[in-house]
């Protein structure tokens, strides 16, 4: 069983370290994975997405056209990724910047505030924590457990923004699962 | 120790350290830069030198140098990188000297593109430099196998006194995966007292040792290049790595592909047998030595009616294909070498079409 993450937005949302701290989790829990990101000419403040790919085996094909799940960040990379998601996958996208929705009656769209969530856990920095949580919590793709003991890991070395980055993984948990406002 | 998650680029460094290499001269270039933005902070961590040469030109005489002094001694670059240095690979090679080159390919020619390509086949396979030379070339197709292959590369090149290149590519380079550093893989410099200028005193010898490529005298030029070519079919015999899939069904085509695009072409395969197509793979982890003889096996599969080779150039290694099959069946080509891996769906299409233009 194969499943192919697309993490997508502006360059500076921390799209290639959530697609990092999911990979990351994916190994932990025994999984081969494999970590791809656009590493095109691109410009500061331009598009800037990551493939995980999280598999019970080899990972053949690292280039990968139809991904299963998307975390879409900004409305450029949902327009463009949305069309592309395998019917049934989960499609996460940052309702705090984007105004539409996918478009797709086939997958399962989770509308989460990410930024405005995020600011309410002490940084609009962490709206990319927000939306990993959110994702994981709604598709299970990882143990939600193994998955707080990644962010954390990640965090070594800067204490002081595990408690905000702790905050904004519940909150994203939360709103995935519509217990929270 | 557990698996790591890495950056392709940074487990080659590391992997050249465990390896017991601790020169490392470079000069930065994308796709390839984090081995040296990985090693500038690493080699002072183990006692190691991590130089930054002026220009590739100049990493290249560095690595000569420092390789005729015996010393252990590895760089990386990626293709524009790799012509500058390729002077020096000649010269390295004529003077028989061992080293590693590591070439994260990026698209060309001239400065090219970024990404990921294998349009360098024919430069590392066949020369780049002037002069009768050859040097071993190993593909790796994913993170683990290019740390594997770059340890083993260092007891290789002094075995042959010979430089070794590890030919990737940009998404090898660029793409995380979990890694190994296999503890058995690590080695310790061959003595090279009979032939390194490390220094009279050190090795405490009366004889001198030259390290050179000029032979004026036709004779002795003649001698020399006999002599690597004795080394270069020892390599043909003795080094030969591929890794087989699926050529235990009757398959109707056999593609040869290395590197990224070989795990595209797995995959490939993997959907074309759900459909009750079957195809056939040889992957070449050596290029040079080239698997010939596995190749000529394959075709002579009775269902076999052509060998496609798959590469992310506009056909390079086809031509090394040509040369196995032998005439055995038709030979064609399919790739891309603009920065766009081709999708396995883009092989399916190419291997299907391939197949009906036969039947």
């Amino acid at each position: 069983m194969q499943k192919e993450v697309m993490f997508a937005g502006f360059g500076g949302q921390g799209i290639l370290l959530i697609g990092d701290i999911l990979a990351h989790a994916g190994m932990e829990a025994g999984f081969e994975v494999a970590w791809i990101p656009s590493y095109g000419p691109e410009m500061r403040g331009g598009t800037a997405y990551c493939l995980v790919v999280i598999s019970d085996r080899a990972i053949g094909s690292p280039v990968i056209r139809n991904p299963l799940h998307l975390i879409a960040m900004n409305r450029p990379s949902l327009e463009k990724f949305a069309p592309l998601v395998k019917p049934n996958g989960v499609v996460v996208i940052n309702s705090s910047l984007i105004s539409i929705n996918a478009g797709r009656d086939d997958v399962d769209e989770l509308l989460i505030p990410a930024n405005d969530i995020a600011q309410e856990a002490g940084s609009v920095k962490a709206a990319n924590i927000v939306a990993l949580a959110a994702f994981v919590a709604r598709s299970k793709i990882v143990d939600f457990d193994l998955l707080r003991e990644c962010v954390k890991k990640h965090f070594a070395g800067r204490e002081k923004l595990i408690p905000i980055n702790m905050e904004a993984l519940e909150q994203g948990r939360k709103a995935a699962l519509g217990t929270g406002k | 120790m557990g698996r790591i998650l890495m950056k392709g680029n940074e487990a080659i460094g590391e992997a050249a350290i465990r390896a017991g290499c601790l020169n490392y001269f470079a000069y930065p270039i994308t796709p390839q830069s984090e081995v040296a933005e990985y090693l500038s902070r690493r080699m002072p961590e183990v006692g190691g030198v991590f130089l930054q040469g002026e220009s590739e030109v100049a990493v290249g005489y560095m690595i000569f140098g420092a390789a005729g002094c015996g010393a252990r001694v590895f760089t990386t670059s990626s293709s524009p990188g790799i012509s500058l240095m390729s002077e020096a690979l000649s010269y390295i090679s004529g003077a028989e000297c061992p080293a590693v080159f590591v070439n994260i390919m990026r698209g060309g020619p001239g400065l090219g593109g970024i990404l990921p390509s294998q349009a360098d086949y024919f430069q590392a396979t066949k020369g780049g430099g002037h002069g009768d030379y050859r040097l071993l070339v190993m593909a790796p197709a994913g993170v683990q196998e290019a740390v594997e292959m770059v340890m083993k590369a260092f007891p290789l090149a002094e075995k042959y006194r010979n430089p070794v290149m590890i030919l990737g590519d940009g998404l090898i380079g660029q793409m995380m995966e979990p890694v190994e550093f296999p503890d058995e893989l690590k080695s310790e410099p061959s003595n090279n007292d009979d032939w390194a200028t490390s220094g009279m005193e050190t090795r405490k010898s009366s004889r001198r040792n030259l390290v050179k490529s000029l032979f004026l005298d036709s004779e002795q030029l003649e001698a020399h290049n006999r002599v690597l070519k004795a080394k270069y079919d020892r390599m043909r015999r003795e080094e030969v790595r591929y890794e087989p899939y699926n050529l235990e069904a009757d398959y109707k085509a056999l593609i040869v592909s290395y590197g990224t695009m070989s795990r595209v072409c797995r995959t490939a395969v993997d959907i074309l047998k759900v459909e009750g197509f079957e195809v056939g793979m040889v992957r070449p982890q050596t290029l040079f030595p080239f698997p010939e003889k596995a190749i000529e096996e394959a075709v002579r599969r009775e269902s076999c009616k052509v060998a496609v080779s798959i590469e992310m150039s506009m056909g390079q290694m086809v031509e090394d294909v040509e040369r196995s099959v032998r005439g055995r069946c038709p030979v064609e080509w399919f790739g891309k070498s603009g920065g766009d891996v081709p999708t396995p769906e883009e092989v399916i299409d190419a291997v299907k079409s391939f197949v009906k233009e036969l039947i």
